[in-house]
């Protein structure tokens, strides 16, 4: 009843204990936490020895030339397959959905691991009367690697892409049409500019992934981090030590990609 | 010779027929205005001129040339849309929901045809342009993006954008319709103000003041064929059409 609201009466806050309860127990975890890392036996002092050791900068390197060569590879294909996807062609349509179904579908650690045993069905690689490479030259760790993880990745690019492409209104096209710009002028300056922030937020989601993914290339023995923690620690036995320094330079990477997205969306936001 | 000129024009998307014949000649320096119910063919005939959509049958000519075709030898050979887009260069078109680029101000919308399309120079495009806007009184908004600006002044930077490329032609696809009452008359003013200059105009409106003081002819359309056309007083005064002078009588 409104008339027995006066502005003399008390006014008592809500109380919130259970955020306090809730707050104190979350703290004391994270403390337990903390204090178990320090009890284990892990000799602490060791790792950022193994953090700047030259195999593990190696390794580091070696990631990120295969992360970023596989990231960009599947964004030049990921747009040619989205535009095939939206083609009138039903021949390249019909490839464009194929193409998705069978790099997204299959595990990324299965297609690295037959890329890296081609040489077993084919033993050269060749187009007739043009040229013909043995497999097993070819067919490097690397590029087993770059194939495996680039083209999963370049299918899931072609799905982003089309949807990109797909949210521009498609007045923004008929506008461009108008005034006579020709199709690829349109893609170039009116579409992809506005598909752009749609397409980047899920871009950076990948290549975080990427990053990680390129782990899986240790099994063919390539020598990225985690495999570059493995040498080392096969020689001197402190397992958990190496890995640790791997991963404080997966979490730097990671940081790094997610800085750099946060400056490509700002520059393609909406005005 | 008409500058546009369209003969048993036929449209239909599925199974339904929204131009059953349409024939119509505009002259140089003439303003039409298409009025009719809505569902009437208006907008889609307009953008069978611009080669938006294509046409099933009969064929319409902008300046002598056929839209959409090469006449060669006796035969007329579809074009590729980038030969499309060159014979769209001299038509320009406004739309009900504006359309201008978003990520760009209202001055780049306005460079963007002439820098990108015709590929002149920076600096005298940007003069021109600059004067446009100044022509429909938005100077002071040059650097504004799209979403700063009122849908009325969208709408005259999308006039300005459309002028900048010099069109011979210009397609008003109900320009008004998208906006909010007190907001009609600033591009009506625009449009009345280019219509004066001697532009050819055709404009699909629902605005029956604007076509009696401006267009020089009315056609009335109801699904998808000419009913009765001439001048506004004959037809908006004194409709000799059962269909308009019902439809009239509504508006009015």
């Amino acid at each position: 009843m409104a008339s027995d609201v006066r502005s003399d009466l008390e006014v008592v806050p809500l109380r919130h204990p259970w955020r306090w309860f809730s707050g104190a127990v979350i703290l004391l975890v994270i403390v337990g936490l903390g204090w178990a890392m320090a009890e284990a036996q892990i000799q602490w002092e060791d790792v950022p020895g193994f953090f700047t050791h030259p195999v593990m900068l190696e390794g580091l390197l070696n990631t990120i030339v295969l992360a970023v060569a596989a990231q960009g590879g599947a964004i030049v294909l990921g747009v040619i397959i989205a535009l095939m996807r939206l083609s009138a062609n039903p021949v390249a349509r019909w490839f464009a959905v194929g193409y998705i179904w069978l790099f997204r579908g299959l595990p990324v650690l299965l297609q690295i691991l037959i890329w890296f045993n081609l040489a077993l069905v084919f033993q050269n690689i060749s187009i007739p009367m043009l040229f013909s490479v043995p497999t097993n030259v070819v067919m490097t760790a690397f590029v087993a690697a770059l194939l495996g993880l680039g083209l999963n990745e370049s299918a899931y690019m072609a799905e982003i892409v089309r949807a990109g492409l797909s949210s521009v209104d498609p007045g923004q096209t008929e506008a461009a049409k108008s005034i006579g710009m020709t199709p690829l002028t349109t893609l170039r300056r009116v579409v992809l500019p506005q598909a752009m922030r749609v397409i980047i937020p899920p871009t950076g989601n990948n290549f975080i992934n990427m990053i990680k993914g390129t782990s899986m290339a240790s099994v063919i023995a390539f020598l990225e981090l985690i495999h570059a923690a493995n040498n080392i620690s096969s020689r001197n036995l402190e397992i958990m030590e190496t890995l640790f320094a791997a991963a404080a330079w997966y979490l730097v990477m990671v940081s790094l990609a997610s800085i750099g997205q946060h400056y490509l969306e700002r520059a393609y936001g909406p005005r | 010779m008409a500058l546009v000129e369209a003969v048993g024009v036929r449209k239909s998307f599925g199974h339904t027929e929204v131009l059953r014949g349409i024939d119509l000649t505009v002259d140089r320096g003439e303003v039409v205005c298409l009025l009719g119910p809505s569902g009437a063919g208006k907008s889609t005939f307009l953008r069978c001129v611009n080669h938006l959509e294509t046409i099933d049958a009969g064929r319409i000519w902008v300046d002598g040339v056929p839209v959409g075709f090469r006449s060669s030898g006796g035969k007329l050979f579809e074009l590729r849309e980038r030969e499309v887009a060159a014979q769209r260069r001299d038509v320009g078109m406004v739309f009900q929901r504006f359309n201008l680029f978003p990520h760009r101000t209202a001055l780049e919308n306005v460079m963007e045809g002439p820098v990108q399309v015709l590929g002149r120079g920076r600096a005298e495009v940007r003069a021109e342009s600059l004067a446009l806007l100044e022509r429909v009184g938005l100077a002071e908004k040059s650097g504004s993006y799209p979403a700063q600006l009122s849908g009325g002044q969208q709408q005259r930077v999308a006039i300005a954008r459309a002028l900048a490329m010099k069109p011979k032609l210009m397609l008003f696809d109900e320009p008004t319709s998208a906006l909010d009452p007190e907001l009609v008359g600033e591009v009506l003013d625009v449009m009345t103000s280019l219509a004066r200059d001697g532009m050819t105009m055709i404009v699909v409106t629902h605005e029956i003041g604007f076509a009696r003081s401006v267009a020089d002819r009315v056609v009335f359309l109801v699904d998808g064929a000419v009913v009765e056309s001439g001048t506004p007083s004959d037809v908006l005064d004194n409709p000799q059409q059962p269909r308009t002078q019902q439809f009239l009588a509504k508006v009015l």
